[in-house]
């Protein structure tokens, strides 16, 4: 009669009654009596404070996500004090960091930053604008469909980069050039997964703007924008990126000024510290832009935050 | 809005073929069979829905076969109908949202038709109140929607974001934006289908009270016979995409569902449906089963 008492206290919770037990039990009383003693800790224990075997990742550490680039950082750091690494090759963080600051006290740093940051804001700007416009003609009228999305689904297959040399032919090499390059590319991004989402948009809530009888502006601003914000949001994220990488493209072609031309002139002197400091504010700015737009689609779309968490 | 709707259907009509099964001593009370008739408690009242000889095909199939309906103004009606019967379809043409359904025939619709779904269908980027006060226009739109949300019981609630609602709370917003554009006409596809028990309990009473208060007609679709006794006093039933029950409910509201005569409303409607229910007896016995003996 232990015997049960002792299981009623560890599998089943209080108020429900306990199964009789099978008295075809080999184990001798002697041998229970410390798992009574102590339930919860019993190893074999089924009690309701064992726990399953955690098959996800488990808890984050703040900060852990930069244990992987520290440790880059430090492995060049030691490479580089031991002497395995030629400063013409691959120049030393110590070197490069003091590169930076002589590149900004020049004012060289700055100034090309700021062009490149001008071409690519510039480009990003009339893509997404170009973009959004042309998604909402081709989601909202059959006309615009048929009319505009077969060319992007087109120009889609071939990269913006590819059409370089026709745009130089018709551009020249000026920063006219360079700036449609770089909206040309964004332009698509937006496109695409702008219109993919507001194609998207539910078929029930298109229904509920004609019972409300919302006019046409209406239904623009509040139905088919906010309902296509989370495609357009993916697109300008992927948008940045592409502006990013066009820039870095077009400041190779007969550019006088920017991060790239920089570069460019650090390769001809094997000034391989400038060049890793161009490459660190491409990657500065392209995170940071990131991160911004990340910011800005958090609060646009914060009536799903909870889903998103 | 036209006001000779008695007319229209008397002469060519197909009369609707009266419910076998009603109970006795009840036929004084059964108004309403005619179309055109007048609701009851709304003498003379202009029809608030006019619909003549109105067919809806989708490719062969007819889903409505010429029907003729009035619905008064002020009549809370109730469309019952088994899936397939064309009841959604009846109710989307009353709406206007049948926009590539092919069809003919005459329809009248008032001017302030509103409008609510199975699904709330709140627009989840828009808060409780926006949602409500959507399409409003003219000056007060945001006190309307106020107003409009306190009668729901959603007092407070205005900053919410629809997720944040439960799923009856999300359905009486709904119906604050249904009732804020002050309608003639309230159209409800199955508005409690997707609701738990004790939820569509409470709906019933809001919906009724909300009725009384503000006197649009309904157009209620359900597949909830005991729903559409409780709250109609006009039941129809569509089969096969004609009317084959016209039922006058007199009862006095608020309804119990245990009154007998509720019961036989039921029973008859739940015939008309092909659905024979048993007696509602706690201790039931085969050989006294008065209602399958009926039918």
């Amino acid at each position: 009669m232990s015997d049960a008492l002792t299981d009623v206290r560890t599998r089943v919770p209080a108020g429900v009654p306990a199964p009789p037990r099978e008295p075809a039990d080999t184990k001798p009383p002697a041998a229970r009596k410390p798992a009574a003693a102590t339930p919860a800790t019993a190893p074999v224990s089924r009690s309701g404070l064992r726990r399953r075997r955690r098959l996800g990742p488990g808890r984050s550490v703040p900060l852990g996500r930069l244990l992987g680039p520290a440790l880059v950082v430090a492995l060049w750091w030691a490479a580089s004090a031991a002497g395995y690494l030629d400063p013409r090759i691959l120049s030393g963080p110590g070197a490069v960091v003091s590169t930076a600051v002589e590149l900004i006290a020049d004012g060289r740093l700055q100034g090309n930053v700021l062009v490149s940051l001008q071409r690519a804001g510039l480009g990003l700007l009339l893509g997404v604008a170009s973009g959004v416009l042309l998604a909402v003609v081709a989601g909202l009228s059959r006309t615009g469909e048929y009319l505009v999305d077969g060319p992007l689904q087109i120009k889609r297959a071939i990269p913006s980069l590819a059409m370089l040399p026709l745009l130089i032919l018709w551009l020249g090499i000026g920063e006219q050039m360079k700036i449609t390059v770089i909206a040309l590319g964004v332009a698509v991004i937006v496109y695409i997964n702008t219109y993919a989402s507001l194609t998207g948009i539910d078929s029930r809530h298109v229904e509920l703007a004609e019972v409300l009888e919302l006019g046409r502006w209406q239904f623009l601003r509040k139905v088919v924008l906010p309902g296509s914000l989370p495609g357009f949001f993916v697109g300008l994220r992927l948008g940045v990126t592409s502006s990013w990488l066009g820039l870095i493209v077009v400041e190779q072609v007969n550019a006088t000024s920017g991060i790239g031309y920089m570069m460019f002139q650090a390769q001809q002197y094997a000034q391989s510290d400038v060049i890793i400091v161009g490459l660190v504010a491409y990657g500065t700015f392209g995170f940071a832009s990131d991160a911004l737009v990340r910011a800005v689609e958090r609060r646009a779309l914060s009536w799903r935050r909870t889903l998103a968490g | 809005m036209a006001t000779h709707a008695g007319g229209l259907t008397k002469d060519h009509a197909p009369r609707p073929v009266e419910a076998e099964t009603a109970p006795e001593g009840r036929d004084g009370s059964r108004q309403g069979l005619d179309p055109g008739a007048p609701a009851p408690g709304v003498p003379d009242a202009p029809p608030a829905v006019r619909a003549g000889r109105l067919v809806r095909r989708f490719g062969d199939r007819v889903v409505l076969k010429e029907i003729d309906l009035a619905l008064a103004a002020g009549e809370f009606t109730a469309l019952l109908g088994r899936s397939g019967s064309g009841k959604s379809t009846l109710l989307r043409a009353v709406a206007g949202l049948d926009h590539d359904v092919e069809g003919s025939g005459e329809l009248l619709v008032p001017e302030r038709v509103s409008l609510s779904f199975q699904d709330s269908r709140l627009l989840p980027w828009l808060r409780v109140l926006d949602n409500v006060t959507l399409g409003l226009r003219g000056p007060g739109a945001h006190e309307r929607g106020l107003t409009a949300l306190a009668e729901v019981g959603l007092a407070g609630r205005e900053r919410s974001w629809p997720h944040e609602l439960s799923g009856g709370e999300q359905q009486r917003a709904a119906l604050a934006r249904a009732l804020v554009r002050d309608p003639e006409l309230l159209l409800a596809d199955e508005p409690f289908g997707a609701l738990d028990a004790l939820t569509r309990i409470k709906m019933h009473d809001l919906l009724r009270e909300l009725y009384e208060r503000h006197r649009p007609a309904v157009l209620l679709v359900t597949h909830d016979v005991d729903e559409a006794v409780e709250l109609a006093d006009r039941v129809l039933v569509l089969d096969e995409g004609e009317i084959s029950v016209d039922l006058a409910i007199d009862l006095p509201t608020p309804r119990n569902r245990r009154d007998p005569r509720f019961q036989q409303y039921r029973d008859a409607l739940l015939a008309a449906l092909g659905v024979h229910s048993a007696p509602p007896a706690p201790e039931p016995r085969p050989e006294d089963h008065p209602h399958a003996a009926r039918v």
